[in-house]
């Protein structure tokens, strides 16, 4: 994929769901490298558009690129696209019946078609980097929520994408098993990986993001820098937003 | 009434020789049962709507009506009929043994496959999210999250209509088949002595329930090992 233009384009996109407008006109460019934090109030399109990003939602209207390949019903795209976009889910989504090391290796074997030998390296790499090599023989109800969302990125990290997408990563683990998981996603901030993130955090927002992005509606209401954004919002609905989550 | 309990003992023997038969036709038909129940539950999750209703309206004959009457209607009906008996398959059709075996493979087939069916609704939809986002094609979802997790959901259930066939292979006695049931019906009718007879022809399923459901059981485990919480595997 070219640097030149970028990684991610999002272009007047539409989805509904029945009569339902859950992105509305959205647009969004995310170059290589960029960080992109999206936060807004419930339903307001932030999980359909990130899962719009690796077609688990099809857009109605508009376009979608990933590099040079947009998104449309062919498999080979689809696919090809797949394989440079991470994804993390809310609720992990681990697979139950196997080990955290054949959880890490599945993908890698059937999509990548990496040798086994080789999938278990890679396995092992990322379960190191993610902190937690000594439970790669346990099964995920064996593991703490942080642990099993610590494993769900080492999974996506092991089949190499180009972006990673994390829906609301922290949303479901108890406080104490938050700040395990922002660490390894700060990490992988700093190491250039390109991220967009829907979540909450917002000293994690204030830390890591180049630019946070506040929908409503379906569509973007404001994007600033953390500075402005949290420091000078301009938009009221902005404002009202940013007073209910913090002022706890 | 009296009950004579040397008659027992003598009759178990002579019922325990027909327990072979009752195997084949438990396993046969349970082996064939499940692959044409694996068919029909993959026509019904196709998404093609002519495969689909054709599972369906399979499925209801098959529950709607009596095993006693689809048992008749292979050993009695079909070789009445002619393309039948110049068939190919008129070696099975023609042995009592042979229509025991479809009968009971295609009743136990319309059961079962609802049974995965079940199971295979059951897989969280967020785990077949994951895979697909891993850039799993369909075929491999179905392959290696779906069909495991579907057989743990589904075999309780599936147990269940294992002792089922069992009992239902009772059935092939009236057909002339000589099986545990149809021996004791033959010991009766000569001792007319029912009582006894056919209460330890009971006590006889009983015990072979209780192996199948043991096993049941440890398959059961087995598949379900990695629910449980605490300790290594």
């Amino acid at each position: 994929m070219s640097a030149t233009h970028p990684l991610i384009r999002m272009e007047h996109v539409g989805k509904n769901f029945g009569l339902f407008k859950a992105l509305h006109d959205f647009n969004l460019e995310v170059t290589k490298g960029e960080r992109i934090v999206v936060c807004g109030p419930s339903g307001s399109g932030k999980s359909t558009m990130i899962r719009c990003i690796n077609r688990l939602e099809k857009h109605d209207e508009g376009r979608i690129f990933i590099g040079d390949i947009e998104l449309t019903e062919k498999l080979e795209d689809l696919n090809a696209v797949r394989r440079e976009v991470g994804m993390v889910f809310q609720s992990f989504n681990l697979f139950p019946h196997m080990t955290i090391l054949k959880n890490l290796m599945l993908a890698q074997k059937l999509v990548r078609k990496t040798p086994k030998d080789e999938a278990r390296e890679v396995a092992m790499h990322y379960l190191n980097r993610v902190k937690i090599p000594e439970q790669a023989d346990k099964y995920p109800i064996q593991l703490s929520g942080g642990q099993q969302q610590r494993v769900a990125i080492a999974r996506a990290l092991c089949m190499k994408p180009e972006v990673m997408l994390f829906d609301e990563p922290t949303s479901a683990l108890d406080p104490e098993m938050i700040n395990e998981v922002l660490e390894v996603m700060t990490g992988l901030a700093k190491d250039g990986m390109t991220m967009i993130c829907v979540t909450h955090e917002m000293g994690f927002a204030r830390s890591v993001a180049d630019r946070v992005i506040f929908m409503d509606a379906g569509e973007i209401i404001e994007e600033a820098t953390p500075e402005i954004f949290f420091g000078a919002p301009r938009n009221e609905r902005t404002k009202l937003f940013l007073s209910q989550i913090l002022t706890h | 009434m009296s009950f004579d309990v040397s008659l027992i003992f003598s009759a178990l023997p002579k019922m325990l020789m027909g327990i072979g038969l009752t195997f084949q036709l438990l396993v046969l038909s349970g082996v064939l049962g499940l692959a044409l129940a694996i068919v029909l539950m993959l026509m019904r999750v196709s998404g093609k709507w002519y495969l689909d209703w054709l599972a369906q309206a399979y499925i209801y004959v098959f529950r709607g009506t009596p095993i006693l009457v689809q048992i008749f209607i292979v050993y009695y009906g079909f070789p009445q009929l002619e393309f039948i008996r110049e068939g190919i398959l008129w070696p099975i059709f023609r042995d009592p043994f042979g229509c025991a075996i479809v009968a009971l493979t295609l009743n136990t087939g319309a059961y079962v496959s609802e049974i995965l069916r079940g199971g295979v609704l059951g897989v969280d939809h967020g785990i077949l999210e994951a895979g697909e986002a891993l850039g799993l094609n369909r075929r491999q979802r179905f392959t290696y999250l779906t069909t495991p997790i579907a057989a743990r959901l589904a075999l309780p259930a599936y147990g269940n209509d294992v002792i089922s066939l069992l009992k239902s292979t009772a059935l092939a006695s009236t057909i002339t088949l000589a099986d545990m049931t149809g021996i004791a019906r033959s010991i009766v009718a000569q001792t007319y002595a029912p009582y006894e007879i056919f209460i330890s022809l009971a006590i006889v399923y009983m015990i072979i329930t209780f192996f199948i459901q043991k096993l049941m059981a440890r398959i059961e485990r087995w598949l379900g090992r990695y629910t449980v919480r605490t300790g290594q595997t």
